[in-house]
C-alpha cells in the first residue's frame, strides 16, 4: 500500500485525542454542582411531593442543561480564556477539545436536556431550563459580558433560575417563594463577582472584559458591593418574613448577612491601600460560604417543616 | 493534540489516539446504556397499575 504524506494540521482535524474527563471539565463541574444543589433547595421548598424518579430526572435534565452552557459559554469564550491565567487551562485552550467538537457537544445536550425534562418532567420547567441556556449563552456570554459592565449582574440572573426550575419541576407553576429564591442569587452575584474582579482586575484588563473595577474604577466598585451586600442580606431573611422559613432560618440568614456586611464594608474601607487584597479575597471567599449555607439552611428547614407538618 | 499519519484510505492512529476513542466508546455506550435503563423505569412509574386498565 502505498503512503501519502498529508499536513499534520489535517490529521488533527480528524482524529480527536480528547477523553470522556475533558468534556467533563468543559461542562463546568463546578458551577453544575452548585446548580443542582439550589435547585433541589428549590425542590424541597415547593409544596406537595413528587415521584423520586421524576425529581431524580428534573434534577439530572437541570445538571446536564446547565453542563450544556458551560461547554457552549466555553466554546464562545475559547479566545479569552487563552489569554486569561484563570482560565488558560480550559479544554479548547489546552487544545485538548477542538471549538467545534465543544459547540456540538453542548448544542446536543442542551436540545437532549431540555426535551427529556419537558417529556418526563413538565413543560414549564423544560421552558424555563432552555430559557436559562439562551440567557447564559446569548444575552450573557455572546452580548453582556464584551460589552458592559453591568453585565453580571444581568447575567446573573442565568445562574438565579436553577432553584425556579426546581420549583416549577414540583409544582408546575411559579409563585413569590421561588423569585425570592432567585432574587437571593441574582443579588449575591454581583458582591461575588467583583470582589473576584477587585483583585484579578489585570487579569479582565488583558482580555478587554469590561468587569465592573476596570470602567469605573476600584473605589465605585467597592461601594457598589456594599450596596448589594446590604440588599442581599435582606432578601436572605425574606424566606422567613413571608413564612415559608422557620424562625431559626431566619435568625442564621441575618447573622450570615451580618457577616457578608461586615466583610463588605471592609473592603468598600480598605480603598486601594492593601495591595495583597486580603479583605477581597475574603469576601469572594466567605461569599461562596455564604450561598451554600443559606441554601442548606433553607433545605434543611424545608425538610424539618415537611417532617413537623 | 494528535500525530495521526495517513496510508491510502485509512488514517493510523497514534496509541493515545486509540485510547482515547476506545474511552470515549466506553463513555458513550454507558452513558445510553443509562438513558435506556431510566426511560424504562420511568415507564413504569408513569404508566403504573395504569398499564393493566386498557380495553381489550
Amino acid at each position: 500500500m502505498s503512503v501519502e504524506s498529508v499536513p499534520s494540521s489535517e490529521s488533527e482535524a480528524l482524529i480527536s485525542s480528547a477523553e470522556p474527563r475533558d468534556y467533563f471539565q468543559l461542562m463546568k463541574p463546578r458551577v453544575m454542582y452548585l446548580v443542582i444543589f439550589t435547585a433541589i433547595v428549590g425542590m424541597l421548598v415547593a409544596p406537595g411531593g413528587i415521584n423520586p424518579l421524576i425529581g431524580f430526572i428534573a434534577i439530572l435534565c437541570i445538571s446536564i442543561g446547565a453542563g450544556a452552557s458551560g461547554a457552549l459559554n466555553m466554546w464562545y469564550d475559547a479566545d479569552i480564556d487563552a489569554i486569561m491565567a484563570r482560565t488558560t487551562k480550559r479544554p479548547i485552550p489546552d487544545g485538548r477539545i477542538t471549538p467545534s467538537e465543544a459547540f456540538v457537544f453542548g448544542l446536543v445536550l442542551s436540545i437532549l436536556s431540555v426535551m427529556m425534562l419537558g417529556v418526563l418532567v413538565n413543560w414549564l420547567s423544560a421552558f424555563l431550563l432552555a430559557f436559562t441556556i439562551f440567557f447564559y449563552i446569548v444575552i450573557y456570554t455572546m452580548w453582556l459580558k464584551r460589552s458592559t459592565p453591568q453585565n453580571i449582574v444581568i447575567g446573573g440572573a442565568a445562574g438565579a433560575f436553577p432553584p425556579v426550575i426546581g420549583w416549577a419541576a414540583v409544582t408546575g407553576n411559579i409563585s413569590i417563594e421561588p423569585i425570592v429564591l432567585f432574587a437571593i442569587i441574582f443579588l449575591w452575584t454581583p458582591p461575588h463577582f467583583w470582589a473576584l474582579a477587585l483583585f484579578r482586575q489585570q487579569d479582565y484588563e488583558n482580555a478587554s472584559i469590561p468587569m465592573m473595577p476596570n470602567v469605573v474604577g476600584s473605589k465605585s466598585t467597592r461601594l457598589q458591593t456594599l450596596i448589594y451586600s446590604i440588599v442581599l442580606a435582606i432578601s436572605g431573611v425574606l424566606p422567613t418574613i413571608l413564612g415559608f422559613a422557620s424562625l431559626v432560618y431566619g435568625v442564621f440568614a441575618l447573622a450570615m448577612g451580618a457577616r457578608f456586611c461586615m466583610l463588605a464594608y471592609k473592603v468598600w474601607r480598605s480603598g486601594s491601600v492593601d495591595n495583597e487584597h486580603a479583605h477581597e479575597k475574603k469576601l469572594f471567599g466567605f461569599s461562596i460560604i455564604y450561598l451554600f449555607a443559606l441554601f442548606a439552611a433553607l433545605g434543611v428547614d424545608a425538610i424539618g417543616m415537611k417532617v413537623i407538618g | 493534540m494528535a500525530e495521526g499519519k495517513f496510508t491510502n484510505q485509512t488514517v493510523e492512529m497514534t496509541d493515545k489516539q486509540k485510547k482515547a476513542q476506545r474511552a470515549r466508546n466506553i463513555a458513550i455506550a454507558l452513558a445510553l446504556g443509562a438513558v435506556v435503563v431510566l426511560l424504562y423505569f420511568v415507564t413504569w412509574s408513569k404508566l403504573g397499575a395504569n398499564i393493566l386498565q386498557r380495553p381489550l
